[in-house]
């Protein structure tokens, strides 16, 4: 299964899982990484670290590191705008 | 609501929805806002009138969530829980939330509204979220929400009257609000939890327990004796799991579940998403490539239009404080008084506000960052490098700020959730060069790496650049040894969200360049005028000259009074002797002109003389004279004679002390041209000064300047600093720290400089 972190400049998934239970998982679910999320890599800072990411109609910045722990499905069909609730 | 009690109404929100912009329209006050998120980093209070009732508005930090981690983060819990004896319980919460990201910023309202605490939601931004084509529709979200919505603009004031109303309405009847229901499981356990903490813990920092997997209240559950509580929390989330509901990942699901089904029907957005301006400016701005070269041209222009815009204003400063010095001079006798107003105030208070207009300059600068919304952007760019020094993107802030000033760079550190952290940033943003610096610098690279002293017009602001580099490559570096060897850890999460650019408000940033200038003229009139006054005292007294008994004050001006007139003849000859070079070069007036001007140099120069050495013997016997030569082997090793290792020792309660009292030192004792200094800079003083032992020699050369600039870069000069920086770590044993290492360092960085400079030169 791919993770966020190995998506590439442009590209689109939607959220399968997050791995663990520690505070950067608490972090991320907070912030709306929530399965059944669709989101948009938008770019990279100077030494490919972090990336920028589109969730939920903002952006935010992420370590690859933590962008590691989110699984993807990727590609995603076309761009759906909302994500269906329910999914967990 | 008893007429005795004052309402208290705390704002709540996520970090940068505009909490304090809104505080300061409630309770017209004028707390910092700023672009990015978390500005606010302490709990401000503030009064609000509202017709005849006056109310108390609280301005908490921003948060994303009430799941503490970290005492710093239970703070707001406790202060809305009312468990804080120091603050009472707040009556109504107003929950601020950026309409243009709804979803997220409802989360944190779901958690408030399980506080048991009356909410009201102000739904702010709503310009931001018009642009990008969504519409909300306000009633609806309340029935939805159950509490009153009240959508406002709070940097344009729009929305403030109708919010005062809804806090009014619902503190005269209060509601009992309900956030989404958790699975029956999870309730289950929470019930049994609770039984067995007792009724004195709420209800809600039990769910925490149970939720925040290693966070504060299961530390604080786990740390209580042998009750067994950490055993039954982890039971616990293991038979959760079990029944499906894993922990954490259940809050998230059921809050944005519920917060799905709330706002679905009164939330419409766009078929397309509206790509914003800011997505557009930042394809350039966070690119690897134009990114960077932005970010270090940006630095560059900031550094060198403090060169090109103060000079001016400078100028105006100088000419005043001068007029004053000559005009004290001339009315006052010569004695220890006048020598106190000249020398002492006037010489080196005015020394150091001549740069006020510096100051505001890189002021303006960073609140323009600050406001516009790039400080973020810098985080994002710098993180890769902090991570390699363990630090977090996050740090580069706090860090950026403390070019300002370390004070309130070291405050904003509290951002940094992780302890460790937060502490090497602490120890290391005073590194950073801080406004207190640019005097010093500004000084010396005017008087010695200057275009009028033949150096190329980058060279200035290339040199300041340099020196702000300094504190930007050793920061980090320290932080990485830190990190290594004290304060070993992991490297923290950076989770951060980029704020929109906006155009930044210029009275924002007037109001805080204003304010920070203002804070700069009462430290020189404080802090900076009572160590002026000590330096000037011990280098006045003793001032009898044991060979004659007489004060050498009195004796100076003397000699200066029967020097004046030679020295004017002798200019007077200069003059002439130039004027007729210049029509021809062999005019037989000539030798003769230059035979009498030789004549009176010959009687002059051993008063001039004379002069000196009693000017020197004077400052050589006082109280800081004998106790500078007594250190002067310390700091020779740094190309600094007694007098300059004392003027940077003297500085220690603030950096800009040191360009005073070299104002003091140096002109000191000059009797009657005592506001030199000021007439012709100080930069000339300096220039002109020699060292005692061979007059022959200056004092001053390039690398002596560049040694001192970096031992100021580099030493921690600055007792509000080592105050702020105890306050904030709760011992002394890091102030001490940060001294010392910081000592150490500048020591090593100034030697290091001198010894390979004057191999170059
Ligand atoms: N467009 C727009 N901007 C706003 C509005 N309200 C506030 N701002 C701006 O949003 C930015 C953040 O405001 P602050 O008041 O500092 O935010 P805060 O919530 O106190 O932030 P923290 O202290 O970091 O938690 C500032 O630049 C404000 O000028 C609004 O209604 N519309
Ligand atoms: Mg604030």
């Amino acid at each position: 299964m791919p993770t966020l972190d190995q998506l590439k400049l442009g590209d689109r998934g939607c959220i399968l899982a997050i791995q663990g239970e520690d505070a950067l998982v608490q972090r991320l679910y907070e912030m709306g990484f929530l399965e059944g999320e669709q989101i948009e890599v938008l770019g990279f800072a100077p030494l490919g670290d972090p990336m920028e990411i589109l969730l939920r109609d903002y952006r935010l910045s992420l370590r690859r590191s933590e962008a590691a722990r989110i699984f993807v499905r990727y590609p995603v069909p076309t761009p759906a705008r909302r994500p269906s609730e329910g999914d967990a | 609501m008893t007429s005795t009690h004052t309402a208290t109404v705390a704002l709540v929100g996520n970090p940068n929805v505009g909490k304090t912009t809104l505080f300061n329209a409630l309770a017209g006050m004028r707390q910092r806002v700023g672009n990015y998120p978390g500005v606010t980093v302490d709990i401000k209070k503030g009064k609000l009138r509202h017709k005849d009732q006056t109310f108390e508005v609280i301005d908490l930090p921003g948060t994303y969530s009430l799941s503490p981690r970290s005492p710093d983060e239970m703070l707001a819990v406790e202060v809305i829980l009312g468990r804080r004896n120091d603050e009472p319980r707040p009556d109504v919460v107003v929950a601020l939330a950026d309409a243009a990201n709804l979803e997220r910023n409802l989360y944190l309202l779901t958690q408030v509204l399980e506080l048991g605490v009356p909410v009201v939601l102000a739904l702010n931004m709503v310009d931001v979220a018009r642009n990008q084509g969504l519409t909300i529709d306000p009633e609806r979200l309340a029935k939805n929400l159950g509490v009153p919505v009240v959508p406002m603009q709070a940097n344009k004031g729009v929305g403030i009257e109708p919010l005062k109303e809804a806090i009014a309405r619902v503190l005269s009847n209060p509601q009992p609000s309900f956030g989404p229901t958790f699975p029956e499981a999870f309730e289950k356990e929470v019930g049994e939890l609770a039984e067995a903490v007792g009724a004195s813990t709420p209800r809600y920092l039990v769910r925490r327990a149970l939720l925040d997997v290693g966070g504060h209240m299961e530390q604080l559950f786990s740390r209580g004796s042998d009750d067994g509580l950490g055993e039954r929390l982890r039971g616990a989330r293991q038979r959760l799991a079990q029944a499906g509901c894993t922990v954490p990942g259940v809050e998230a699901r059921t809050r944005y579940g519920w917060i799905h089904q709330v706002t679905k029907d009164c939330v419409r957005k766009p078929a397309l998403r509206h790509v914003p301006y800011t997505e557009r400016i930042d394809r350039v701005l966070t690119h690897r490539v134009w990114g960077t070269l932005f970010f270090l041209a940006l630095m560059f222009l900031v550094f060198q239009s403090i060169f090109s815009w103060a000079g001016p204003l400078m100028d105006v400063i100088r000419g005043g404080f001068g007029f004053l010095g000559d005009s004290i001079t001339k009315v006052m006798t010569p004695g220890p008084l006048r020598s106190l107003l000249v020398d002492g105030v006037i010489g080196g208070v005015g020394g150091v506000l001549v740069f006020l207009p510096q100051i505001l300059i890189l002021f303006a600068f960073i609140a323009v960052l600050e406001d516009c919304g790039y400080m973020a952007r810098a985080a994002f760019l710098m993180d890769r490098l902090m991570a390699r020094c363990g630090l977090n993107g996050k740090a580069f802030i706090p860090l950026l700020s403390s070019v300002a000033c370390a004070v309130p760079g070291i405050m904003a550190a509290r951002v940094i959730e992780n302890r460790r952290d937060r502490l090497a940033t602490i120890l290391v943003a005073p590194l950073m060069s801080c406004s207190a610096r640019l005097p010093v610098y500004l000084l010396l690279i005017g008087a010695f790496l200057s275009p009028a002293r033949g150096f190329s017009w980058w060279v200035p602001g290339v040199t300041l650049f340099g020196m702000y580099a300094i504190g930007l490559v050793v920061a980090p570096l320290v932080a990485l040894l830190l990190k290594r060897s004290l304060l070993r850890g992991e490297t923290p999460v950076f989770v951060l969200e980029m704020p929109l650019y906006k155009v930044p408000s210029l009275r924002q940033v007037a109001q805080r360049s204003l304010e920070s200038g203002w804070m700069f003229m009462r430290r020189a009139g404080t802090l900076i005028l009572a160590s002026m006054i000590v330096v000037w005292a011990l280098l006045y007294f003793p001032a009898t000259n044991p060979a004659t008994g007489k004060s050498f004050d009195l004796e100076i001006a003397a000699l200066e009074e029967a020097l004046t007139s030679p020295r004017e003849e002798k200019e007077q000859l200069e003059k002439e002797l130039d004027e007729m070079k210049e029509e021809s070069k062999d005019d037989p007036r000539i030798a003769e002109l230059e035979k009498k001007l030789n004549e009176v140099n010959a009687a002059l120069e051993p008063m001039e003389k004379k002069r000196r050495d009693l000017e020197q013997q004077w400052k050589g016997q006082s109280a800081l004279g004998r106790f500078g030569k007594a250190l002067e082997p310390a700091v020779r090793p740094l190309g600094w004679d007694w007098r300059i290792g004392m003027a940077a020792l003297a500085s220690f309660p603030a950096r800009e002390v040191m360009v005073g009292t070299l104002g003091i030192i140096f002109s000191q004792g000059k009797g009657d041209a005592g506001d030199e200094g000021f007439r012709e800079g100080l930069g000339d003083t300096l220039r002109a000064v020699a060292w005692d032992d061979d007059p022959q020699r200056p004092l001053f050369s390039v690398p002596v300047a560049l040694s001192v600039m970096v031992f100021f870069a580099l030493c921690c000069q600055c007792v509000s600093t080592l105050a702020v920086i105890k306050r904030e770590t709760q011992s002394w044993r890091w102030p001490i720290f940060t001294f010392v290492y910081m000592t150490v360092l500048a020591y090593l960085g100034a030697f290091v400089v001198y010894q390979i400079g004057s191999l170059l030169v």
